[in-house]
């Protein structure tokens, strides 16, 4: 009873190419999990309100959990697992969340993480409101925050020195 | 001498793989796992009458379906009561699908087994159960009344419990002033980001159950799983890697979930996943915190206490797996840091069809601490003397130690306070917070604007046993490898223990490697909670290291023919103190702690049998002895350990919005000896924020038909860092006398007088009195509107 029919999906994660079949309600949370082993973005609540599962699409913070993965076909995906260079350097969120303990059970951090990097794309030399403001849709339940926004100053610091 | 890591600000070795998206959390493994999906009731109070799954079974994909009758053995048996306690004379747990009845909305009725999430649920639509519904208990009100959740406990009532030292009723028919006071919190929950979750699979041909679970306590989930499959303990392998938030939720094994997938594993000779979604965890995990106290305190000209009498009810949801130990919690914590000659109290706890509540993140010590310091702030009021005052006068002082309470604490033996300087603690945080010249900033609030400040003390018991261990082990290669059998949520065990590990043995911090909650590695645990870890599992790392490097050093002097008084342990070296060119490094020590027939490197060759090594005499391992440079190491702590905190506040509430903004939130956090100061405030800054979150945002909603209304994070305010002020800290570090690190717990000290130092801001800014938390803006509105204070 009831077979589902799947579909070719074809997603850009990272840079590479990957195919995969699924039906046309897999989510793209599920699908970077589950299809392609990309399980670095988590799901926290499946209603779009935690943040956790917080990718870019197209250099946009979109949530993961609310986009159904054939919708992602033909856009560039960015994922917590292409953030560091290629040999292992880490981006300067990644350097200044560990170096300002901004991440405790680690559950939400992918979520910040790319949060963070699409703001600082956007924004090179944000103001803390600027700051507070692009990560105020991401929930964290260990870190009260503060370390979190302390490590995004650190981040653009980061940035501005390797110039 | 080697660097010491202990009490230095450590970056955590656990960042690394979380931040490139290789961290381990339980439903990252098992993509192809079966999936586990439930089927809840949608009734607080009804009986099952039928159950049709005949529909749900024809979908594809859907490998089976079970409802009670279906639970072969033990599964069918009710879940089990994990902590008794003489005075719960009507435990009650749930079974792993609803027997007859369903007490609370979200119990798990009907179990499917499906090829994925998305067929499970659909399966799961496909159910019929027809349910004859009864009427709700809801609430304290609710408990108290006609209406019964189990019809063969009277009253609601679970357990009656009362202690007391003293002798309460002279002192309060003595006392010079008696108050009567009434208090009340409200339901929140732990919320972690990762709900529960559980990955079992079965391997035939070890047969081995291998289990990684989303747990504080692997040691829980392997003997409730092996206990209730009726299967060897040898059989079940449990481990939590990465394990998104626990906050005592996920001490609580075991959830019917941990039983069904383990069992569905060996039956469908499959892996089985259960992840639960966000609205399960909200109606299918614990709550807690819903509690209604009296108090009577009576006390002399000067503040002093006299007496003080508390009676509270607990609403502890449909089941009491975990026993009474949150109401016993408040009972004990209650005195908190003042001298208390004439105690007593008494709680109910009581059922309502409600979700079932355990303790969460300072476990029921918010309740306590609200009402002992609301009551410090009230007699302050009565008397006019300020709020720093009265609490300066009942303190226990730094003299006083060992100080018994005279009660019996939540691990059944004696409360006595270790050591602690509390007077010193408020006047840091008064200092901090510039108590003194608030008068001032009072008076400069903006137009339309009250400001306020509270002050809070409390006093956490932690660090409590039966005990922990840990297992330290010098690999040939270098690596020093531990392991300890609690697990981590987020706490850095892993590089705490590696400082602890690293300065105990003399070896760099780099070359620790620690594994945490996987019984594979280690196989007697209790678990982490009770803000114990630290405490029960570092000193027993710290023990493990000293009797390794006890060996290490007897090995070493036949090696140098050194007397081993002389040597001594640097950067991975033994070696002759003072002559450091004689030397043998840990690793090779480990190679001839291991004699050998075969060898498989280089070094190895010093130790196999034609390398001329002791004597003929001797076996090569001598009487006593093991091989292998390793060792395990116990701790077992006499009684709990207590920590101490004071917090500051300065509020300022806008009187058209009735929003409540903090402007300054100063801790001052006393855990003994700190291991790690980053670690250490990171825990304060998350316990404050969930202590916000208690006091200002987050409610557990029910309706009077047992429906819980906010079961989402669109409706159920978990802060944002919008809500969460920067929080400044300052330490006190009395080191505990009981234990060789002399430390004390922190995980969830930030959290515990949060509502109450909150709600003194509050009350001094509004000038009426504040006795229940949380408080949204609409509550304060009406609050100013029946005090007659509204805004000018």
């Amino acid at each position: 009873m009831n077979e589902e029919m799947s579909h070719e999906i074809v997603l850009d994660v990272n840079g590479k190419v990957k195919r995969f079949s699924a039906p046309a309600r897999r989510l793209l949370s599920d699908a970077l999990r589950g299809d392609l082993g990309l399980t670095g973005t988590h799901v926290g609540c499946e209603h779009g309100v935690c943040g956790c599962c917080t990718v870019l699409i197209d250099d946009q913070p979109v949530r993961s959990c609310l986009t159904f993965a054939i919708a992602a076909q033909d856009r560039k995906i960015r994922t917590v697992e292409g953030l560091a260079d290629a040999d292992g350097k880490l981006h300067p969120v990644q350097a200044a969340f560990k170096e300002c303990h901004a991440l405790q059970c680690g559950f939400c951090t992918p979520g910040f993480l790319m949060t963070a990097t699409a703001l600082l794309e956007q924004r090179p030399d944000p103001d803390e409101e600027e700051i507070t403001e692009a990560i105020a849709g991401n929930l964290c339940r260990c870190t009260g925050y503060q370390n979190i926004r302390a490590a995004i100053g650190h981040a653009v610091e980061l940035m501005q020195s390797d110039i | 001498m080697t660097t010491r890591s202990f009490g230095k600000a450590v970056r955590r070795t656990e960042d690394l793989r979380l931040i490139t998206g290789q961290g381990s959390f339980t439903d990252d493994a098992g993509p192809n796992a079966l999936s586990l999906v439930m089927v809840r009731s949608p009734y607080a109070n009804a009986r099952v009458v039928s159950i049709d799954v005949s529909e749900a079974e024809q979908l594809n994909g859907v490998t089976a379906i079970l409802t009670y009758e279906d639970l072969p053995g033990r599964l069918a048996e009710p879940l089990p009561l994990l902590i008794p306690h003489p005075s719960l004379s009507a435990p009650r747990t749930q079974h792993i699908l609803a027997k007859d009845y369903v007490r609370y909305v979200g119990q798990s009725v009907v179990a499917i087994f499906a090829a994925d999430r998305y067929i499970g649920e659909d399966a799961a639509e496909r159910v019929i159960v027809e349910y004859e519904p009864k009427v709700a208990v809801v609430g304290i009100d609710g408990a108290l009344g006609p209406n019964l959740v189990h019809d063969d406990v009277p009253r609601n009532v679970a357990a009656d419990h009362s202690e007391h030292v003293g002798d309460v009723d002279s002192a309060l028919a003595e006392a010079p002033h008696v108050l009567e006071l009434d208090f009340e919190m409200e339901r929140s929950m732990g919320s972690a980001l990762e709900g529960r979750a559980s990955h079992a699979t079965w391997d035939r041909h070890s047969r081995k159950l291998r289990i990684q679970n989303a747990t504080q306590t692997p040691t829980s989930v392997r003997f409730a799983v092996a206990n209730i499959l009726e299967i060897p303990d040898e059989q079940v392998e449990v481990f939590a890697i990465d394990v998104g938030g626990g906050f005592g939720t996920k001490v609580i094994h075991p959830w019917p979930e941990d039983i069904l997938t383990a069992w569905g594993a060996m039956n469908y000779e499959n892996s089985v996943k259960f992840t639960e979604d966000r609205v399960e965890h909200f109606i299918s995990s614990s709550h807690e915190r819903g509690q209604r106290h009296h108090a009577k305190v009576g006390f002399d000209e000067e503040g002093r206490l006299l007496g003080l009498d508390v009676d509270f009810v607990h609403d502890n949801g449909a089941y009491t797996p975990y026993g009474m130990i949150a109401p016993l919690i408040t009972a004990t914590q209650l005195p908190g840091p003042y001298r208390l000659p004439n105690y007593r109290v008494r709680f109910r706890s009581v059922y309502t069809n409600t979700v079932q509540v355990t303790p969460y993140r300072g476990a029921a010590r918010p309740h306590a601490v609200f009402t002992m310091e609301r009551t410090m702030d009230r007699i302050a009021a009565f008397l006019g003397i300020d709020r720093s005052e009265v609490r300066q006068r009942n303190f226990i002082q730094p003299d006083e130690f060992p100080y018994d309470l005279g009660m019996i604490f939540q691990d059944g033996r004696p409360a006595i306070y270790d050591s602690g300087d509390y007077p010193e603690m408020l006047n840091k945080a008064l200092s901090m917070i510039e108590w003194d010249s608030f008068a001032e900033r009072r008076s400069e609030a903006p137009p339309g604007k009250r400001r306020g400040i509270g002050v809070a003390c409390y006093v956490e018991g932690t660090g409590l046993g039966p005990y922990e261990g840990g297992h330290v082990r010098v690999e040939t290669g270098g690596k020093i490898q531990v392991s300890t059998g609690l697990a981590s949520s987020g706490q850095g065990h892993h590089t705490v223990f590696a400082q602890i590990v690293a300065d105990e043995l003399g070896v760099p911090f780099e070359d620790v490697e620690v594994v945490t909650g996987d019984t594979r590695r280690f196989q007697y645990a209790v678990g982490t909670f009770a803000s114990r870890a630290a405490v029960t599992s570092g000193n027993a790392v710290a023990e493990a290291a000293r009797l390794v490097k006890e060996k290490a050093i007897a090995l070493a002097a036949d090696a140098l023919e050194a007397n081993p008084e002389d040597l001594e342990i640097v950067d991975g070296q033994v070696q002759v103190k003072g002559t450091p060119v004689r030397a043998i490094p840990l690793s090779q020590v480990a190679v001839l702690a291991n004699p050998l027939r075969y060898s498989f490197s280089e070094a190895a060759r010093a130790a196999t049998q034609f390398a001329g090594n002791g004597s003929f005499d001797e076996p090569p391992i001598k009487p006593g002895e093991d091989p292998g440079l390793e060792a395990t190491g116990w701790y077992s702590p006499i009684r709990a350990t207590f920590a101490s905190g004071t917090h500051a506040v300065e509020v300022e509430i806008d009187l058209a919005t009735s929003e409540v903004e903090i402007l300054r939130y100063c801790v001052v956090h006393d855990c003994g000896r700190i291991i790690n100061p980053l670690i250490v405030e990171g825990q304060i800054h998350g316990g404050v924020a969930q202590g916000i979150a208690g006091a200002l945002y987050e409610q557990l909603a029910y309706d009077e038909d047992g429906n819980l209304q906010n079961a989402s994070f669109m409706d159920f305010l978990m802060p944002y860092c919008t809500e969460i002020p920067k929080i400044e800290i300052d330490h006190l570090e009395t080191p505990s006398p009981l234990n060789p690190l002399g430390i004390k717990g922190a995980g969830e000290a930030g959290v515990i007088p949060v509502s109450a130092v909150i709600a003194s801001a509050i009350e001094d800014a509004e000038g009426f009195e504040i006795n229940q938390m949380p408080l949204f803006p609409s509550d304060l509105h009406s609050m100013r509107l029946a005090s007659g204070r509204e805004p000018a």
